[in-house]
């Protein structure tokens, strides 16, 4: 396998990891923003360039330089290939993001080491390819969420219920696929595997562990505990390779159904995050209905929809986060007229809605133009009803948006425009999401590479399947 | 430089400009420097009125070459060779696009310049003309469109900021109201249009207009569509057509549209945004032609439009929305037109409206002087008409003609009680199990209360 220049991928890992307990120790929360900051930063700079370090390879897959976990188990656990190589260094920008448009009034509620921890796993989850430690590390992923829901003194039974359940059903799909040699065992093996990406991505009905995370969590810790989207990473990685067509067309089904209902929710949602939450969902079940196509098309559209749910949620779930920590939880039954006081943040909640729903121009438009091709190319039903969630997604975020900005005048006796790094937050992510909207070739043409890949590694595994 | 060379140097003028008005603008505000009220008027009135110059100029050339069409072509935004996917961006300059985009200059250039005294020192006036850059980029591109996709992004640009628009005095509830009413209309058009260009990619592997509706220029082209290809691509387009011009079912927005300032409503609703659908239906007239069946529901849809429009036009009781409907009727008549195939005839039937409604709703705000003028002039009160057909019907059923009329023909009623109510109260049946749910799991002592509350605020 193709070697990398440097242990970008390690680094990328481990510099979070350890920071974090370093974090942990400092007790002025300003001093540990502070420094949360400049770790995410270098994490964001050693994940671009374990990037470049991989583009400039031309190469199918590469692992680490000096790989000090092959020198313990043996085996390269962590590679970077076309699918992975944009995901760590966004993974890494939106925790950057996120912490540097906190604003103080949160400083004491977000826990930063918590938070690099979090990031630390994530990475690990989005470079790692090998079925067993992927379940470790998403099991790991989930601990710093539950960690936050004990320490706020919120129930943690509904995460841990859904989110131990999810890798029960991963443990024993894996266990049953790779240790039975019969098609009844495999095929066993194959439903507890979707059942449990299913779970772990809030497939409806199983999905009710989100909304009460968003309810119940820090909304900053929330956010980036799904908006990288590891649930669809995992289904990539676990089940897309062996799955067949039958299960396929059940996930694709059942994300469908999540989808429409998602968007017909979030409409009606009157908590400001339980819409957020709905809005995500829609978004996160239409990726998957792009992955289950298992066009070419059908998969780069998904892809495309990936980044740009991954980048706009996460900027909406921010501007959220940053007015709600101004006027406090915000009611969407009445209007607040928050438009004066907060322009750049009213006018970023719209960008970044927008973008999610695919409105053109912007990073969303040409991955929903993806998929809804490649959905009416499976049935025009399929097609019909991706359009209406993207319908029903977008009348959502202009009644949130009206909601929330205007409809009244909001009196004020103390400043609440946006502060410096918040600004610097929106100014990054409206210039990325405008950016790959206007130039989108580049993004589209590496996520068709990342497709094909995957559709021939799909292919691979299915004859090897057969033969054995 | 050739002549052709010229052509395309115009013809990128005129679309560029109004990208660089809404560049400026969006960029000034993003940055949190917002260019003075003069510095504003100036840019604009330079951008449109090099549009503008420009836009006359390319005409100027084809007149003196007798060219019929010509092209500027800016390629694919994004192309996957191997899937035969693209998204082309192209530009049209034939007998529809050029008089579409000098009346959208025209009409533009005049509102935005009366909107610079209209608005002068008003709180949103930023807000506004970034709302207005955004709708003369959607119109400059909706009507030199030379591909499906270009005439999407036009199309959804224009939808945007109409909302945006009709909600610009955000401090009250009802704009607001209105505007998300409007945009909810515009996404399931958008939706029918999005349909429509999927289709027409699907059946025919391209979203060119030129190549779809053959070699000759517009509007002699023919349909490189099977007739059920065409009724199907036709049916979505129609209803995307009806949505953003306000047609039956879809004219209770229209109305409501008029909670804007004057100058927008005189020139999204008056002129060109009420427009846009006929436009539409005008591009794609070769498709039209395809199919018989297809053409009879253009017509029978301008003709249950133009029925309902007149009649609710009588009872209105303000003068916006009393023009609002003479709109509709006026659209719904040049809909009949493009279905009868007498193309240029809505052509100029569409300029001419436009032009003259816009001058309409911007003398809107001193109708009662115009009419106290009139009435001087004249010596004697104004003839306010009569009703000459209405007066053979019985009292009863004038009645019951006045309360549909008033009552706009109770679509909104019934989109109320048949569509959004049962809706809401499914969704929030969904939504209280949901909770109900997660509340059980996570045991009764945590979020007891907090529910309880959510559910009394539901």
């Amino acid at each position: 396998m193709n070697e990398l220049h440097l242990p970008w991928l390690e680094l990328c890992i481990l510099v979070p990891a350890l920071a974090s307990i370093w974090v942990g120790r400092i007790l002025d929360v300003s001093r540990a923003r502070s420094a949360s900051l400049a770790v995410s930063a270098v994490t964001l700079l050693l994940a671009l360039s374990g990037w470049i370090d991989y583009e400039t390879l031309f190469a199918f897959e590469a692992h680490d330089h000096w790989d000090v976990v092959k020198s313990f188990i043996g085996r390269e656990e962590f590679v970077i290939d076309k699918l992975s190589a944009p995901l760590l260094p966004l993974t890494a920008l939106l925790f950057f993001l996120t912490m540097l448009a906190t604003p103080r009034v949160k400083f004491g509620k977000y826990s930063f080491a918590l938070g690099l921890l979090s990031l630390s796993s994530t990475i690990a989850v989005l470079s790692c390819k090998d079925t067993w430690l992927l379940i470790t590390l998403l099991a790991v992923n989930a601990i710093p969420m539950y960690i936050d829901l004990r320490t706020r003194g919120k129930s943690t039974r509904v995460f841990a219920f859904h989110i131990g359940l999810s890798m029960i059903l991963m443990i024993l799909g894996a266990a049953c696929y790779e240790w039975t040699t019969s098609d009844f065992g495999r095929g066993i093996g194959i439903v507890l595997l979707v059942a449990a990406v299913l779970i772990r991505r809030g497939c409806a009905p199983l999905h009710c562990w989100i909304t009460d995370l968003f309810e119940h969590a820090a909304l900053g810790n929330a956010l980036l505990f799904i908006t990288p989207l590891v649930g669809a990473y995992a289904t990539m990685r676990l089940v897309l390779p062996i799955a067949p067509d039958w299960a396929l067309r059940s996930i694709a089904f059942l994300s469908l159904a999540t989808a429409l209902y998602a968007s017909c929710m979030a409409i009606i949602q009157t908590d400001s995050q339980r819409f957020f939450c709905f809005l995500f969902l829609s978004h996160s079940a239409l990726v998957l209905v792009g992955l289950e196509t298992t066009t070419p098309i059908g998969l780069t559209g998904a892809l495309c929809v990936w980044l740009s749910v991954a980048l706009s949620l996460t900027g909406l779930g921010l501007a959220l986060r940053c007015v709600e920590a101004r006027t406090g939880p915000l009611s969407l039954n009445q209007y607040h007229g928050l438009y004066s006081h907060m322009p750049h943040l009213a006018g970023f909640f719209l960008l970044t809605g927008l973008s999610a729903v695919g409105f053109p121009c912007t990073i969303g438009f040409t991955g929903t133009e993806l998929l809804v091709e490649a959905a009416i190319e499976m049935s025009p039903w399929v097609g019909g009803v991706v359009v209406v969630s993207t319908a029903l997604n977008g009348i959502a975020i202009l009644q949130a948006y009206f909601r929330i900005f205007t409809g009244t005048t909001h009196h004020s006796t103390i400043p609440l425009a946006s502060l410096r790094s918040e600004r610097i937050a929106i100014l990054t992510f409206t210039l990325l999401l405008l950016g790959a909207g206007l130039w989108p070739q580049p993004g589209v043409h590496s996520r068709y590479d990342a497709a094909v890949e995957l559709l021939d590694h799909r292919a691979v595994s299915k004859h090897i399947a057969v033969t054995n | 430089m050739s002549v052709s060379e010229w052509t395309q140097v115009f013809g990128s003028i005129t679309f560029i400009c109004p990208c660089v008005l809404l560049l400026i603008i969006g960029v000034s505000l993003l940055i949190g420097r917002p260019m003075s009220e003069l510095i504003l008027g100036r840019w604009l009135k330079a951008m449109v009125s090099l549009s503008l110059i420009s836009a006359l100029a390319v005409l100027g050339i084809m007149l003196a070459t007798g060219s019929r069409r010509e092209l500027v072509d800016l390629g694919n935004m994004v192309e996957i060779h191997d899937v035969h996917f693209h998204f082309h961006i192209k530009f049209i300059f034939d007998r529809l696009s050029v008089p579409m985009v000098i009346l959208s200059l025209v009409l533009c250039g005049t509102v935005g310049s009366f909107g610079l005294s209209y608005l002068h020192r008003d709180a949103g006036f930023q807000r506004f003309f970034l709302s207005f850059a955004m709708f003369l980029v959607g119109m400059t591109f909706a009507s030199l469109a030379g591909t499906i996709e270009t005439l999407f992004l036009g199309w959804e640009l224009v939808g945007l900021s109409s909302a945006l628009l009709i909600a610009y005095f955000h401090e009250r509830p009802s704009p607001v109201a209105n505007g998300l009413r409007v945009w909810a209309i515009y996404r399931f058009a958008d939706a029918a249009f999005l349909a429509a260009a999927i289709a027409l990619h699907h059946q025919t592997g391209e979203g060119d207009f030129s190549l779809l509706m053959g070699d000759e220029p517009w509007p002699a082209g023919t349909a490189s569509l099977s007739d059920s290809s065409a009724l199907l691509v036709g049916t979505f387009l129609l209803i995307a057509a009806a949505g953003k011009s306000g047609l039956v079912p879809f004219s209770g927005w229209l109305p409501r549209a008029m909670e804007g300032p004057t100058p927008s409503s005189a020139i999204f609703y008056g002129a060109l945004s009420v427009h846009l659908g006929a436009f539409l239906l005008l591009r794609v007239s070769p498709i039209l032609d395809r199919s018989a069946l297809l053409s009879w529901m253009v017509i029978g849809l301008g003709l249950i439009s133009a029925g309902f429009a007149a009649l609710a036009g009588r009872v209105q009781t303000d003068i916006k929305s009393a023009l609002a409907f003479a709109s509709l009727t006026q659209v719904s008549i040049i809909v009949v037109e493009i279905g009868f195939g007498f193309l240029y005839l809505a052509l100029i039937h569409l300029i001419g409206h436009a032009c003259m409604r816009s001058l309409q709703l911007l003398r809107a705000p001193t109708l009662l002087r115009d009419y106290k003028t009139m009435e001087n002039a004249i010596g004697k009160s104004l003839d306010h008409g009569s009703p000459h057909i209405i007066a053979w019907l019985g009292t009863s059923a004038q009645r019951r003609l006045y309360r549909g009329a008033m009552e706009r023909g109770y679509m909104d009623a019934i989109l109320d009680d048949r569509i959004v109510t049962p809706f809401v109260r499914l969704f929030s049946t969904f939504n209280r199990w949901e909770r109900g749910w997660t509340h059980w799991l996570a045991g009764s002592h945590h979020g007891s209360e907090q529910h309880q509350e959510k559910m009394q605020n539901e």
